[in-house]
């Protein structure tokens, strides 16, 4: 028991303090390499409350791509950080102001649930408790077999979209010299090179 | 929880749909890998799909069976506008086989997406719950933006497109926020546990809010006023078979949409809905009748029409008896198939420059194809509801249906509203016979659009003749909804 409390502090510290990093290194390459540290973290406290699937998604999703994709930004875009934080002082109100009624709204949420506890027995699809199911089956269960409808549902709207994409903006241009592999992988010696019998003392 | 896990869910309900959507993937993996592929062979492989799935509708029982844990159901009302929509499908992709030739976007998805679209209607028509409706909504909505804007060189098909993204997007957004009451205020998304709380507890202020705001969302959806503002320049800007779709299918499975949201979820807050669906069928008859008059362009005109045309089918709504109910279906099936006839005509309006929309060009239709004349003035007499054409007997079962429910106001502003859109449907057939004729059109029409043609006028004239069949299938049908 100890050990867990132990482990939820260190990691929620580690957390807490690489996100502070992320706004307030100096170098936007360390911001995202802190970015990634506070996603680890807060892997391992999801580990800690038994959500290892949330887990997993956060490393895989965060930090293999999201994070990915951010330093990529961030190396290819030519934007002046030092500028951009000029001022940065100013935007700390509405910083706080944001802040603050999140926390309020958090408060609100989980303050419902202690006044009237039955509030969270009503929703549609209740997880089953963790020591009968542990998560990864339990979304499972919910995904894949309970609403497996909407879900296949889902893919066909995001595959509609993705055709609808293409046939709105794919255009095929013609003389477009495009690489066809199987041109230059079957191309012989015969069809490039041409083999002329030079005489000494005379150009061709 | 073990054995939950470890079972399939019972997919063969759902077995139209699940084939249409793999038949649709497998037409597209066909486009994508053959070189050249054209509308033409997808389009023939749609119609084919849409045959298979027409036969599976039919064998299906007709007793109510409930799937994927009752999100989705099955019975005689889903498969009568399963079938109405495969139609009315069907008929919109034969309708664009020439004409995306001609106008030169003919490009394989088109009949693709027009599968997806029905694919996402059936699943509207089979929706059991809040999110099952809002998926469907989405699945139709999306191939339709896309199919609006689908020739993309053409600047009002784009805006069609863009115009008809942004409203539907409104209109889902309130749609959202509707269930996300309705949720918040029963708790529960399927429509039969909804009604069993409103039955209980009665209907709370929190739910009235939520079922006003779907409402909004799905009078979009048809096109009923006062959320009729797209439909004038979507109709006007999307290709021609696209309109004809637009102004067919989606109508029908919205319609489907919101007979179960109304009956399936709120029977018992009848009195509450029926002020809502009272006002907007007055409006939308009026509306569509009066600002139909001023219009020059018949796609245009079209769409005023079916504006006032939902709102004619909402007053068999707002009559909330079986009855009603059958009105409503007779209604539907009597629109579409008349409809597709109208957007034939108008697909023949054709010169060497182009295709051509104005109700002008009409002039001098009778001397040049006294046939197509004669069937469209004939439409047109069926549309503005003169005896004995179907559309007199369409108009008959909803307002009967009113007068038996004691909607006197209701029934008597409809009939006046059917005999000032008359002077616009007539109209038409006074510019065709009777004015100075302007240059012909191109002769002959393409088969596959006469054929079209041909069996919308025979059933429009001979309806009256043995309507029993329909009317049968139509009280099946609402019979099965009725609870």
């Amino acid at each position: 028991m100890i050990a867990t409390a132990i482990a939820f502090y260190l990691f929620a510290a580690i957390t807490v303090a690489a996100g502070f990093m992320v706004i307030a290194a100096r170098n936007p390459v360390h911001s995202v390499l802190f970015l990634i540290l506070a996603f680890f973290n807060a892997a391992a406290l999801f580990v800690l409350l038994g959500a290892e699937f949330l887990a997993l998604i956060l490393v895989i999703v965060y930090v293999g791509a999201v994070a990915v994709l951010f330093l990529f930004v961030v190396m290819m875009l030519d934007v002046d950080f030092a500028e951009l934080r000029q001022g940065f002082l100013q935007y700390l109100p509405v910083g706080a102001l944001v802040g603050i009624i999140l926390l309020i709204e958090l408060v609100l949420v989980f303050g419902s649930w202690v006044i009237a506890p039955e509030a969270a027995g009503i929703a549609a699809a209740p997880a089953p408790a963790i020591t009968e199911v542990h998560n990864t089956r339990a979304l499972g269960q919910i995904v894949y077999t309970q609403y497996v409808y909407l879900f296949q549902a889902a893919g066909m709207i995001l595959l509609i979209a993705m055709i609808g994409a293409i046939v709105l903006t794919l255009r095929h241009k013609p003389n477009v010299k495009r690489q066809v592999i199987r041109n230059q992988v079957g191309r012989k010696r015969e069809d490039a090179i041409e083999m002329k019998k030079v005489e000494p003392g005379q150009g061709l | 929880m073990e054995e939950a896990a470890s079972s399939v869910p019972a997919i063969l309900p759902a077995l139209p749909e699940i084939v249409l959507a793999v038949g649709a993937m497998a037409l597209l993996m066909f486009g994508v890998f053959r070189e050249g592929c054209t509308a033409r062979e997808t389009s023939i492989g749609a119609l084919i799909l849409f045959v298979l799935v027409a036969a599976l509708l039919i064998v299906e029982p007709n007793e109510r069976v409930l799937a994927f844990g009752g999100s989705f159901v099955v019975d005689g009302f889903t498969k009568f506008m399963k079938l109405l929509t495969l139609l009315a499908a069907a008929a919109a992709i034969v309708m664009s086989l020439s004409f995306i030739r001609r106008e030169g976007f003919d490009r394989f998805e088109f009949p693709i997406l027009i599968g997806l679209a029905t694919l996402g209607m059936f699943m509207m028509i089979s929706a059991n719950g809040l999110i099952a409706l809002y998926m469907g909504l989405e699945l139709q909505s999306f191939a339709l933006y896309v199919i609006a804007a689908f020739h993309r060189d053409n600047t009002r098909a784009t805006e069609a497109g863009l115009k008809y993204f942004i409203l539907g997007a409104l209109a889902s957004g309130m749609l959202l926020y509707g269930s996300s009451l309705i949720y918040g205020f029963t708790g529960s998304v399927e429509f039969p546990a909804i009604a069993a709380v409103i039955a209980a507890d009665g209907a709370s202020i929190g739910a009235i809010f939520g079922i006003v705001f779907v409402l909004a969302g799905l009078a979009f959806k048809i096109s009923a006023v006062p959320f009729h503002m797209w439909t004038p320049d979507v109709y006007e800007g999307a290709p021609t078979p696209v309109t004809a779709f637009f102004a067919g299918a989606p109508k029908v499975a919205a319609m489907a949409l919101l007979l179960r949201v109304l009956f399936g979820a709120f029977p018992a807050m009848e009195d509450q809905w029926q002020q809502i669906v009272i006002f907007i069928s007055i409006a939308s008859m009026v509306l569509g009748a009066f600002a139909a008059i001023g219009q020059t362009n018949i796609k245009r005109l079209l769409a005023y029409s079916s504006i006032s045309h939902m709102g004619f089918a909402l007053v068999g709504v707002a009559a909330g008896s079986p009855e009603g109910l059958r009105g409503v279906l007779i209604y539907l099936v009597i629109y579409v198939v008349m409809n597709a006839g109208v957007f034939c005509c108008v697909l023949a309006m054709n010169r060497k420059e182009g295709y051509v929309e104005n109700i002008a060009d009409l002039a001098g239709l009778s001397r040049h194809q006294p046939m197509v004349a004669f069937l469209l003035a004939m439409l047109m007499f069926s549309l503005a509801g003169v005896p004995p054409l179907a559309g007199f007997f369409g108009k008959f079962y909803v307002f009967m249906a009113a007068i038996e429910a004691g909607l006197y106001p209701l029934a008597v502003i409809g009939v006046l509203a059917s005999v000032v859109g008359a002077y616009y449907y007539l109209r038409i057939v006074k510019i065709m016979y009777f004015d100075d004729p302007a240059e012909p059109f191109e002769q002959p029409m393409p088969g596959e659009i006469a054929a079209v043609l041909g069996v919308s006028s025979v059933f429009t004239m001979l309806f009256f003749v043995y309507p029993a069949p329909l009317i049968m299938g139509a009280q099946a049908a609402a019979t099965a909804l009725f609870p």
